[in-house]
């Protein structure tokens, strides 16, 4: 762990994720206004000292959307990755452990799903679902389920032809609990890194299906449907499109510096 | 080369059904009456059977799904509810805004993102290799769509310098043998649409090209630093060659396998872009057709630019695999 923090890079973007968790929780504690506070005569007000980010065409505190915005961002990453994380991974080792016939099926499943764009299966999947903020989270999370899947039956592949994992075949272990006990720690690592980077870009995805119109819907303080709201402004009062970018900018960007970090931790040969 | 070739082609097929079940059985899981959304809420009865019936509605699913197959293999993909246009005219109509958009940004994404991989390896630990990752860092972390605003407000707004949305100026009427503006502006020796179609062509390819450039710098970066360490670039330096031919013939060379591969699997993260960049700049492609398709709920177009996108894709990394065992004999006989 200390080895971890000697890394720069994975520390900074520790931190810059650890600001925006800290933002989400006391939302309340740290938005200036309500979010959802409609005060018609400050519509699209300038940064000014009583708004610091200005205000939206129906006079909303941009900085006060953002900062309960943090949450819904959050909150998108870690159900998605929640989802593509749990049903990908025990698919993986379901392949692996048992290859054959069911590897064949559930392999050439994924290769279906990943010869999709991501954002336009998501897309497709939302237009089934129809839209909203909560159909956002699961088709973001089943479009990643082949990548995690995919990681780890590749790993379980290698760590399954390990003599202790055949140690435990042979002492008569269930199939489960060898795949549970012996094979699934070994994994974590590259799994891991795979879930702190697709949280990152988990966040970008349901940003762009709320700036589409596909995601969380007005009046969430959703950063994309901010955006999407604000773009009829952008001639008159830009702030309203530039703050919420930079929202969605750097809580990606934390996540994938420290994913980047915390794969050269655990592959130091690729620096 | 054949065989690996035929074997590749053959495992496309079942990749393709599955991609068209999985948008087909998506499409029709959508609750509705496709016949009433056609027809409007106050049709008779009897002109909604008619129209079920004349859409193979009335069918089960699974005789649904083989009739789609089946009209889809002759290139049929139905007609637009909205404009009862048929849907693979709509998508030949908007195809080449979409291909010379992509193409566009991938040779930024590609130029610069080598320039920035091979220029971070060479000054390896110092501060032009901090810079270049932090840029390709922030490039993946980048909202395509908030980046087309930020430029608008810039390079448009601000300073009005580059068109804010379209292809050509309205007042230009402009028509080409490939569809690809640029090109046939070319082929015509029509400077002045040449010009103006390049203009609208900046910022969105400019704003899709941060995509793969990321992935481009970062891959050809790691792959460079490996090559460079390698015996015979230091013979190729011993010999006194001058250090730019080392770097940009002898290591690049070998370093572009990899990056070429990189490249393919961006074209899927770059169609996927496309949608979004499309609908900033009002750009008239496939991404812009199908989110107005799924606002207007119009689900034929919806489903024939979904898997015509899949396809695409497809065919993509099928290049590439051909392309890769070409370059990498070893692939072959494996």
């Amino acid at each position: 762990m200390r080895r971890l923090f000697r890394n720069r890079a994975a520390l900074f973007g520790f931190f810059m994720i650890l600001f925006f968790v800290i933002l989400g929780i006391f939302a309340p504690i740290f938005a200036p206004y309500d979010p959802y506070d409609q005060t018609l005569s400050d519509r699209l007000q300038p940064p000014s000292l009583k708004h610091l980010l200005g205000t939206d065409d129906l006079g909303r505190d941009i900085l006060s959307r953002i900062i309960y915005g943090a949450r819904i961002s959050l909150a998108i990453g870690l159900i998605s990755v929640a989802l593509a994380l749990g049903a990908g991974v025990s698919t993986g080792l379901l392949a692996a452990y048992y290859g054959g016939i069911v590897d064949t099926i559930l392999m050439r499943l994924f290769d279906i799903m990943l010869a999709f764009p991501t954002i336009l299966l998501a897309i497709a999947i939302m237009a089934a679902l129809g839209p909203d903020l909560k159909n956002a989270m699961i088709a973001v999370g089943i479009v990643n389920i082949p990548t995690f899947a995919r990681i780890a039956r590749a790993s379980a592949l290698v760590i399954k032809e390990q003599e202790y994992v055949m140690a435990a075949n042979a002492l008569g272990q269930s199939s489960l609990k060898i795949i549970f006990r012996h094979i699934l720690p070994n994994i974590v690592g590259p799994l891991t890194v795979q879930a702190t980077l697709s949280y990152g870009s988990s966040i970008l995805s349901a940003a762009g299906l709320g700036f589409l119109g596909m995601g969380a819907q007005p009046p969430t303080p959703e950063w994309g449907a901010m955006l999407s709201q604000a773009r009829s402004f952008i001639m008159s009062a830009p702030w309203t499109v530039t703050f919420p970018g930079i929202a969605i900018l750097l809580s990606v960007l934390g996540f994938n510096i420290l994913g980047d970090g915390l794969r050269d931790f655990l592959d130091p040969r690729l620096r | 080369m054949y065989n690996y070739i035929l074997r590749r082609l053959l495992i496309v097929i079942p990749v393709m059904i599955g991609v068209s079940a999985v948008v087909f059985f998506l499409i029709r899981s959508i609750p509705g009456d496709p016949a009433l959304i056609l027809l409007g809420e106050h049709s008779n009865p009897e002109a909604l059977a008619k129209v079920r019936a004349q859409l193979g509605l009335d069918k089960p699913i699974i005789i649904q799904f083989f009739y789609f197959l089946f009209n889809m293999a002759r290139g049929d993909f139905g007609r637009s509810f909205i404009t009862n246009e048929v849907v693979i005219k709509e998508i030949s109509i908007h195809f080449p805004a979409t291909l010379e958009l992509t193409l566009f940004s991938m040779l930024i994404g590609s130029v610069v993102g080598l320039f920035l991989g091979v220029t971070a390896s060479t000054h390896r630990n110092s501060i032009i290799d901090y810079i270049t990752t932090t840029i390709s860092v922030a490039g993946i972390s980048m909202p395509v769509f908030w980046l087309g605003l930020i430029v608008i407000i810039l390079f448009s707004i601000r300073l009005p310098i580059f068109p804010i949305s379209g292809r050509l100026d309205p007042t230009i009427s402009f028509k080409g043998p490939t569809g690809l503006i640029v090109l046939d502006s070319i082929i015509r020796g029509n400077f002045k649409v040449f010009k103006d179609a390049f203009y609208h062509l900046v910022l969105p390819s400019f704003c899709l090209g941060t995509i793969p450039l990321a992935s481009i710098a970062r891959m050809t970066r790691s792959s460079m630093l490996e090559i460079l360490n390698q015996d015979f670039i230091r013979t190729a330096k011993a010999k006194g060659l001058p250090n730019r031919k080392v770097i940009y013939v002898h290591a690049l060379r070998n370093a572009l396998i990899p990056v070429v591969t990189v490249i393919g699997l961006q074209f899927g993260a770059l169609l996927g872009g496309a949608v979004l960049t499309e609908t900033i700049f009002a750009w008239p492609g496939i991404g812009r057709l199908s989110v107005e398709a799924i606002n207007a709920r119009d689900y034929p177009v919806i489903q024939g630019c979904i898997i015509f996108f899949a396809f695409i894709f497809v065919f993509i990394n099928l290049i590439v695999d051909i392309l890769y065992a070409f370059i990498d004999p070893r692939i072959r006989y494996e």
